[in-house]
């Protein structure tokens, strides 16, 4: 069986935890082939190492770069040598990559080093069979979610790039067989840096993309998110915004779902004060179930849902929040 | 400074989008525009422009367009925002490309739009509205082996220690903001965040009228065109399936504070709570 390269997201390593989006990356790659994981930096951080084995990677390659360059300190130009020095190694059937940002520029990237296709923001994939001679099938949403397109690669080594809750990761010991690598990163790859870095402060809220539970706010909080979060906390969610709100200054923009930010699929959405513009459905009907609270009784968003309350958010939100609280007792 | 900005002309994302038989994108029955996303990047090269000076003859911002006739129309909206000539590629072999091949199309116009004075910045949208892919730009960048500055929220040009001219922009990360920079030659692409994009003014519509625009083919380019096109795509979509629209549920008004009651029992119906 072929291996399938899973690169380990760049933000795993912090602490020494794999993200969730590597993991699941590893249970999709197991129907595929081999897992191998890409662990670009010093595997001794941490746990990740045996996560990494426990969700099923057979080998681990950890790389460094043969001049002792720190290959975290600059951009995707690097770690897409990287991949591209390992597709020439080990012919993989398929290389994995977490969405998002970094991941899209990686992929497009590695797609023009190795001359082959590539598909990208993927919510499922499955292996091949004879009819597609045995290359994987990826399912997309496209056109804001308002189409689902089954495709797959023709053409060199199929490049997969994979949105967070694609798969439930799941645990399969694999040996975990770590390999050090070290590779040569060429000058060209390192001309763009990062030369200043502010973490943005934790919430202690789940990640946006991967929370089961989304609550958003948008025009109608009128710049108090107080309620929305509150709400959020009392039932475990994450925060989003719609643009409206990011568009004024009440929200950073990493917390905007919709076509320019976030895309976001998880059981349950709630939107308030959101009117439901395309631009914001794009980034979320293809959540499982989507609530709404709006003042505004023909707000589009109203079409979407599987349970609305016309009324002030203001108000609504607060009287459900201590209801809730109240329920848990 | 010789900017090159690259717009894509897309199916309006507010209507009635959808595929043609051969499972490309249907561009002609649906209207189309200039990609909103890409209005950003015209901002942000004419901005750049500005910074640096406003005499024409040594600072120039060419539109770049690879899209069906049609895509004449996002071109000239540019030039109409303030670009100073226009490029479109258009030949019928280029329809269905996929991201590999429109980036090969791209780099090889950036070589010839550059090929008298050279070329500085490639500004690009973050994504397109139809296929929102986002990757166009870092392959672009891979072509031509320049560095790429991508999904900035800030722009602006700055004099390294060695004398360069460095672009540099912030991004506003998941976990972090950062700055990152690189020397010219550049690939850039902005946000949304990036500054509000500016309407075309009355003079700039009649001044838009008089600009350069150049059509090339791909024999222009030099673009063998087997090597571009749906055949020689390096995806293949097997089928598309329209969504089933969501059927509109339940809607209750908060009448006498009873909106906050019946959520809450929805949701611990659904086992949420």
């Amino acid at each position: 069986m072929s291996e399938v390269l899973v690169l380990v997201d760049s933000n795993s390593l912090v602490d020494g935890k794999v993200s969730k989006p590597t993991l699941e990356l590893l249970t999709i790659a197991r129907r595929i082939g081999e897992p191998s994981a890409v662990l670009i930096g010093d595997p001794s951080t941490g746990s990740a190492v045996e996560t990494l084995a426990a969700y099923g990677a057979e080998k681990i390659y950890a790389v460094s770069a043969s001049d002792g360059t720190d290959i975290t300190g600059y951009l995707v130009a690097p770690k897409a040598e990287v991949l591209a020095q390992l597709v020439e190694r080990t012919g993989p059937a398929a290389v994995l990559i977490p969405s998002g940002g970094e991941g899209k520029e990686i992929a497009g990237r590695l797609a023009v080093k190795t001359d082959s296709g590539l598909i990208t923001d993927a919510v499922d994939v499955q292996p091949g069979d004879d009819s597609t001679r045995g290359t994987p099938v990826t399912t997309q949403s496209v056109f804001a979610g308002s189409y689902t397109v089954r495709a797959r690669v023709t053409h060199g080594t199929p490049i997969i790039t994979v949105k967070p809750n694609s798969a439930a990761p799941a645990q399969h010991q694999g040996a975990g067989a770590v390999e050090e690598l070290t590779v040569t990163i060429s000058e060209s790859a390192k001309t763009a840096k990062i030369t200043a870095s502010e973490p943005r402060k934790a919430s202690g809220r789940p990640e946006l993309t991967e929370a089961a539970i989304v609550v958003s706010g948008g025009r109608g909080t009128g710049g108090d998110f107080t309620a929305v979060e509150a709400f959020a906390d009392a039932i475990g969610a994450a925060v989003g915004a719609s643009r409206a709100a990011v568009d004024s200054g009440w929200m950073p923009h990493a917390f905007q779902v919709g076509q320019t930010g976030k895309t976001v699929s998880p059981q349950l959405y709630v939107a308030n004060g959101i009117s439901g513009a395309i631009q914001h459905r794009a980034g979320m009907q293809t959540s499982k179930t989507i609530v709404a609270v709006n003042k505004d009784d023909e707000a589009p968003i109203f079409e979407l849902v599987d349970f609305g309350v016309v009324g002030d958010l203001q108000k609504v939100l607060p009287a459900a929040t201590e209801e809730i609280t109240k329920r848990k007792g | 400074m010789n900017i090159v900005v690259c717009v894509k002309y897309v199916p309006d994302s507010t209507a009635d989008r959808h595929f043609e038989e051969d499972l490309t994108v249907d561009r002609v029955g649906v209207d189309g525009l200039l990609s909103e996303l890409d209005e950003y990047a015209v901002e942000q090269a004419l901005q750049l422009k500005e910074k640096v000076g406003d005499d024409s003859a040594d600072h120039m911002v060419t539109v770049l367009s690879v899209g069906p006739e049609r895509a004449s129309d996002a071109v000239r909206k540019s030039l109409q925002m303030g670009c100073d000539a226009g490029v479109h590629v258009v030949d019928a072999a280029i329809a269905g490309s996929d991201a590999v091949g429109t980036s090969l199309v791209l780099a090889k116009a950036v070589a010839k739009i550059g090929a008298e004075s050279g070329w500085d910045v490639v500004m690009c949208g973050m994504a397109s509205t139809d296929g929102s892919m986002g990757v166009v730009p870092a392959m672009l960048a891979e072509r031509l082996d320049v560095p790429a500055v991508t999904l900035g929220s800030e722009v602006e040009l700055s004099a390294d220690s060695g004398g360069n001219t460095t672009l540099r922009i912030r991004r506003d990360g998941d976990t972090a903001t950062e700055t990152i920079e690189a020397t010219l030659p550049v690939v850039c692409s902005v946000t949304d965040q990036s500054g509000e994009a500016r309407y075309p003014s009355f003079k700039g519509i009649m001044a838009a009228k008089k600009k350069p625009v150049a059509t090339w083919s791909l024999s222009d380019l030099g673009v063998d065109a087997e090597l571009v096109g749906l055949a020689a795509a390096y995806t293949v979509v097997e089928d598309s399936q329209a969504r089933p629209p969501r059927t509109a549920g339940q809607v209750v008004a908060d009448d006498d504070g009873a909106g906050a009651h019946a959520l809450v029992e929805f949701l611990a119906s659904k086992k949420f709570i």
